[in-house]
């Protein structure tokens, strides 16, 4: 026994070891809005979402290898990066569409933590303010860096999505053909579906967040070898977890009856094969997953708003030095905890909603990183290549064509 | 106008009018010709249509919140002028250093005192502004009457930098001569605060400062960060720079900055190195880091075992340099060999002939040099010793650990 714990423990050191901003980004990345809305994508359309993945897989990588390499050769973040070169205005609008779009996604945090512990009847009047406290003191008070590597290390429960994935006899032959076989359909639930997959993969906030890390953590233009290869690790890493979410609910829940998901309960039949132990794993996992982000957002969006605005920022400073920091990071935790604590609050829909705001938002980020990162006077001989440059500009195209096409769909609807 | 200010972000689409009172144009941007006066604007640049205008200080006659009316009809075509510190473009959103407060803002506005003659009205910056009331100020401006902003940005409180306080980083050597930027200001900085602010900064300013300020403040500024933070420093800077820096290190620092560097590059710093700085720091180098060896520094006191408590006065008298950080005089043997440890404070109270063997402190602590860094904190603690002399195999006295190098370390935990 004695053994094996060391071996253990040997084990968690390594993978802590390696664990950088890339790690972080990518397990955060799969929040409580990415499990939510991969399982929706599965019980609602089976198999059919799973050709998203393979474009979104290219596309995350580009687009994280793109903000992990300004952060190397500029060592400043995103924000600070628009204000320097587009100025003070467009810098405030940016500023507050990404607090708007955070504050959904923390709010879809904390539904996330609801949701879970409701699991084990836990009101959420307890749950929701205590994870609030908790998250707040975690990253003011304590090392939040050595705390954000156990969240890390719980997200193995991941795991149990691909063991769930082929002990439900998924129908392995349609899930391959549609691996590769895109569908277009002008259905409004369906064209959502595709921009919240896209948004809960690629979730505009995590730009800021990887490129402030990168920086933070002082990687140079030199090392910057390494870190690309964490990022694309990173990010196959989130593909193969989202495609196994996909497939246990598209084989569980999708294969037996095709719905939407209105609750956890229904959500953790993805992981129907685990007998009664599937509530369990699923709340944990979600649970994880929720708190996880909740502690990284609410921070990293602080720290942008900051950065770009020309504030004082920063845990290692006082609240004399930075009131502006404080008072945004505490009332994005007070809001988005707050608005969970409404009765009737539909926690579920909030999720997916915050995902698609996500997706909107996400053209606009793009747009600016791409313009920066081809400014030689930034990266020198480190700016973007042909491919990397088609490839994003390829993805604002098609995000401003789904956004377009979700309006237009909603108003004819409406109409 | 009773005024006797002007924000920039006003300045900024300002009408000009000529002599006859027709409106040529609006104002695009100022400029400091820093060579000439450090805070006039002696330029304002014009827009009239697709061409701009450089307009000289001295050829207007009024400024105010409805325009300004020039004096002068004799204008010129801009064209890049290298001497100009542009302030929409250089200034504006940028970061700089505030020396007093001692840290890095990001501008949002430029006050500007006007100065008034008869029919002659100049403009002079007289602080750079940061916080909430410039940020709302400019957020504003060109959707709402001056006046009105003027009116509405009254309840917040300025935050501002007077110009004098302000230092401009400017990456580029050329520029920075042509545009009269000396980063003097920043030696009068305590160390500890100048490395808080060089670490904020992206690598091509942190370069430019350290290649520019004294190498005696650059090296105390490099042992306060971390030792990655000092590698990706000294390897930006070339290594004649670099070595002037690292001589002006303490040779245990000198040696865990160099160790971080790649074998090349540190190999190109130390060839640049004086002799005897060089040997210290090599020797430094063979350790591995995290041992007593590289942990310990070479700046010791030490004398032979037979010397008396007069001997290490006039040896302390004779190395004033070592006094900061020194509370042990170590006693060595004709071989090098360690044999005792005196404590400063122990000396005070003995008669100069007392020889300092009878005052050496019992039992004698001291590392061999490959002891684990995990060990070395461990004897600190279970001793409460200031300073740790360290030994090689032959027990010759090779180096001191003291308890600043023993804080960084359980600080880096």
């Amino acid at each position: 026994m004695a053994q094996f714990l060391k071996r253990f423990r040997y084990h968690i050191a390594v993978f802590l070891a390696v664990a950088g901003p890339g790690f972080i980004a990518a397990v955060a990345d799969n929040d409580s809005g990415g499990i939510i809305t991969y399982s929706q994508a599965g019980a609602r359309w089976g198999y059919l979402p799973l050709w998203t993945l393979l474009p979104i897989t290219l596309v995350l990588i580009v687009t994280q290898e793109m903000g992990s390499r300004m952060g190397a050769v500029t060592e400043k973040g995103l924000a600070a990066l628009i204000r320097e070169e587009y100025g003070l205005r467009v810098t405030f609008v940016m500023m507050t569409l990404l607090v708007l779009a955070n504050l959904t996604n923390i709010m879809a945090e904390f539904a996330g933590i609801a949701a879970s512990l409701e699991l084990f009847h836990i009101s959420r009047y307890v749950s929701v303010p205590i994870s609030a406290l908790a998250v707040w003191f975690l990253a003011v008070k304590a090392n939040y860096r050595s705390v954000a590597k156990i969240f890390l290390f719980a997200g193995v429960v991941y795991v149990s999505y691909v063991i769930s994935g082929f002990l439900v006899k998924p129908d392995w032959k349609e899930a391959a053909l549609y691996t590769v076989k895109p569908v277009l359909m002008l259905d409004e639930s369906y064209i959502y579906m595709l921009i919240g997959m896209v948004g809960a993969t690629i979730a505009p906030w995590m730009q800021f967040y990887l490129q402030a890390a990168v920086v933070e953590k002082g990687v140079t233009a030199k090392e910057y070898a390494e870190s690309r290869i964490e990022v694309i690790v990173a990010c196959l890493m989130t593909s193969v977890m989202a495609f196994f979410i996909v497939v246990a609910c598209a084989g569980a829940i999708w294969s037996v009856h095709p719905r939407d998901l209105h609750d956890a309960k229904t959500a953790a039949l993805g992981l129907k094969p685990f007998g009664d132990y599937a509530e369990l794993l699923f709340a944990a996992g979600l649970f994880n997953a929720s708190i996880f982000a909740a502690s990284i957002l609410p921070l990293s969006t602080a720290n942008a708003v900051c950065e770009g605005m020309g504030f004082e920022a920063g845990v290692n400073k006082t609240f004399r030095e930075a009131p502006v920091f404080y008072w945004l990071y505490t009332l994005l935790i007070g809001i988005g905890a707050g608005v969970i604590l409404f009765p009737g609050f539909p926690l579920f829909n909030l999720i997916l909603w915050s995902q698609v705001s996500n997706g909107v938002l996400l053209p606009l980020v793009l747009i600016f990183m791409i313009l920066l990162i081809n400014n030689p006077r930034l990266m020198n001989e480190w700016t973007n290549s042909r491919t990397a440059n088609a490839i994003a500009w390829f993805t604002v195209v098609v995000m401003i064509g789904l956004t377009l096409a979700l309006a237009g769909t909603s108003i004819k609807g409406i109409g | 106008m009773a005024e006797s200010f002007l924000y920039f972000t006003e300045l900024l689409n300002l009408p000009v009018y000529d002599l006859k009172h027709r409106r040529i144009g609006r104002v695009r941007d100022a400029a400091l010709v820093p060579l000439v006066h450090p805070s006039r604007v002696d330029r304002f640049l014009v827009g009239a249509g697709s061409v701009w205008f450089s307009v000289r200080y001295d050829q207007i006659s009024l400024i105010g919140l409805d325009g300004i009316q020039l004096s002068d009809e004799k204008l010129f075509p801009y064209h890049s002028d290298e001497y100009m510190l542009r302030m929409g473009r250089d200034l504006l959103d940028q970061q700089i250093i505030d020396v007093n407060g001692r840290k890095v803002v990001r501008v949002n506005d430029v006050t500007l005192e006007v100065q008034r003659a008869s029919g002659f009205d100049q403009l002079y910056v007289k602080e750079v502004d940061i916080g909430l009331r410039s940020i709302v100020r400019r957020l504003l401006q060109g959707a709402v009457p001056r006046k009105l902003i003027r009116a509405a940005q009254q309840p917040i409180a300025p935050n501002s930098i007077p110009w004098d306080f302000c230092n401009i980083v400017e990456a580029d050597p050329q520029r920075r001569l042509r545009l009269n930027i000396s980063h003097d200001k920043l030696e009068l900085m305590h160390p500890a605060d100048l490395a808080d602010i060089v670490e904020e900064l992206g690598p091509a300013e942190r370069e430019a400062i350290f290649e520019t300020i004294d190498s005696e403040v650059a090296a105390e500024a490099l042992s306060e960060m971390d030792s990655k933070t000092q590698a990706s420093i000294l390897e930006s800077l070339e290594p004649d720079v670099a070595a002037d820096i690292v001589e002006e290190m303490s040779p245990d620092e000198a040696a865990d900055a160099l160790g971080e560097l790649e074998e090349e590059t540190s190999q190109e710093i130390l060839e640049e190195m004086e002799q005897d700085d060089k040997t210290e720091v090599t020797e430094l180098l063979e350790f591995e880091e995290d041992t007593a060896g590289g942990l310990m520094n070479t700046e010791y006191a030490s004398l032979p075992d037979h010397a008396t408590v007069a001997d290490a006065l006039v040896l302390l008298r004779e190395n004033e340099e070592l006094l900061e950080n020194l509370n042990l005089v170590l006693l060595v043997d004709a071989e090098g060999r360690l044999t005792g440890a005196v404590h400063l404070a122990r000396m005070f109270l003995a008669a100069g002939e007392t020889t300092l063997k009878s005052l050496a402190q019992d039992p004698l602590i001291s590392a061999p040099v490959d002891m684990s860094q995990k060990r070395v904190t461990e004897l600190f603690d279970k001793y409460n010793i200031f300073t740790l002399p360290v030994v090689d195999k032959q027990r010759i006295l090779s180096g001191v650990i003291t308890a600043d190098d023993i804080i960084s370390v359980l600080r880096q935990k």
